[in-house]
């Protein structure tokens, strides 16, 4: 029963991994436009963001797998053979929902940077993709770790709902072994550990990555 | 039929069914809210008197709910709660299932989820609270009680709001997953005209919509409870 748990994270962490990875570039998007001053790319972001936060990710999830198939428009286009698959459409979702959470943190993690290192920055001449690339990205990217863990734990628990799509993750495979087996409780409650297990990696990884990008925030050994 | 009479008040319409999912879904999240504010503050309690085990307790639930994907916690709590009731009605002599409602399970496991989340953030709320009130309270000769019902509960009620708020917000998004226990709320009632009338985008789209409107009114709701309650309060100025 493990084993066969164990080989469904495969298709959990994959989801995850991929929608994270899409949901950052998106994110990222989104953010520039919504600190770019430019009144109409601003409310475009902050529309995304309100309709990608606001709705629940099963309803997304339904819209894009149950939803746009429905379509005879798209299912003669040339998205079709990407949107047939139910991985795809539910990575999509997936993608979609963390890049408005993401593109809310790093407009955080931006805004957060001090006024004053910016101003030195430019007193010494530095503007443009250097000001950028030199002062204000490692600093942004030190204060958006924290929600960033975060975030990212939620999408590793979010994935669950891919089981709802068709999907053969982790929480699909323990409900099947359930159905069939008549073991009331052990396939989730190995479900659960294997769920709590990856959440505690991922998040001592990330601990390990803020100590290791704030070395000047460490204590000295003297 | 198009979209308007789909979506409509009249004879073939789905608009009451969304309607009443709509409802049932505010109703579900203010008693997983409320479930979990008791669990909260519970174990906000725990951690902040220092007595050792409670607030191991308290972390270890924390923790536990934190670390677990809330589909697998609805379903945990669906059956499991059935089968509690049915072993507790075993022992006390009946024979036969007794199951526990939908409704309840659900709230129960909206509720279980966002204590966890809420412990912190009355924590954080109780710490945020002056010490000298706590001081000038005890000067005073209040008891807990008086204590705990004039002082600490609005203060921490007020710097609480902003959390709490964010928290509505969660437990209305999780209310969506009590749909695969079969409640009637509004995912599932989209889900119901969505396979009685195989129009999933437009019934999928309306419950979405439902949703963003309930977010949006929550939130101003949420911003004039914050403007009420900070009232007077010195802000910074930023």
């Amino acid at each position: 029963m493990f084993l066969r748990l164990l080989a469904a994270l495969q298709v959990t962490l994959s989801v995850w991994a991929l929608s994270v990875f899409f949901g950052a570039f998106i994110g990222c998007g989104v953010t520039w436009m919504r600190v770019s001053g430019v009144l109409p790319l601003e409310w475009i972001a902050r529309a995304y963001i309100f309709v990608f936060r606001g709705a629940p990710l099963l309803v997304q999830l339904f819209v894009v797998y149950y939803g746009l198939s429905s379509f005879p428009a798209i299912r003669a286009s040339v998205f079709w053979p990407f949107l047939r698959d139910a991985f795809n459409c539910a990575t999509l979702s997936c993608a979609l929902c963390t890049a408005a959470y993401q593109s809310e943190i790093f407009r955080g993690a931006l805004a957060g940077v001090p006024h004053g290192q910016i101003e030195a920055a430019r007193a010494c001449g530095m503007s443009g993709f250097l000001l950028f690339r030199r002062v204000i990205f490692p600093i942004a990217l030190r204060q958006a770790l924290p929600p960033y863990s975060t975030e990212v734990i939620s999408m590793v628990k979010a994935t669950a709902l891919v089981s709802l799509v068709t999907l053969w993750d982790v929480m699909s495979v323990a409900l099947k072994i359930r159905n069939d087996t008549l073991v009331t409780y052990t396939p989730l409650l190995i479900a659960g550990a294997i769920y709590f297990v990856v959440n505690y990696l991922i998040a001592r990884a990330f601990i390990f990555i803020e100590q290791w990008l704030s070395p000047h925030l460490r204590a000295r050994s003297a | 039929m198009d979209w308007l009479t789909a979506l409509g008040f009249g004879e073939r319409g789905w608009g009451p069914a969304l309607v009443d999912g709509a409802v049932m879904t505010l109703l579900v999240s203010i008693a997983g809210l409320a479930i979990g504010a008791a669990l909260g503050s519970l174990v906000a309690w725990a951690k902040l008197s220092g007595a050792r085990i409670a607030a191991a307790i308290g972390e270890g639930y924390a923790a536990l709910f934190r670390g677990l994907p809330e589909l697998l916690v609805v379903y945990f709590v669906y059956f499991g709660s059935s089968a509690l009731l049915t072993a507790v009605g075993h022992l006390l002599g009946f024979e036969g299932f007794l199951g526990v409602p939908a409704f309840a399970a659900g709230a129960l496991a909206v509720g279980v989820i966002s204590g966890s989340y809420q412990a912190e953030v009355f924590r954080g709320a109780f710490l945020a609270v002056a010490k000298g009130e706590i001081e000038a309270a005890r000067s005073v000769g209040m008891g807990r009680w008086l204590m705990f019902r004039r002082i600490i509960a609005p203060q921490v009620l007020r710097f609480a709001i902003p959390g709490l708020g964010n928290l509505w917000q969660v437990a209305l998004k999780d209310s969506s997953l009590i749909s695969v226990t079969g409640l009637t709320e509004l995912m599932r009632a989209s889900q119901l005209a969505s396979n009685a009338t195989h129009k999933p985008f437009t019934y999928y789209v309306a419950g979405g919509a439902l949703y963003l409107a309930l977010t949006a009114v929550s939130d101003r709701a949420f911003g004039l409870a914050e403007a009420r309650a900070t009232r007077g309060m010195r802000r910074e100025t930023t």
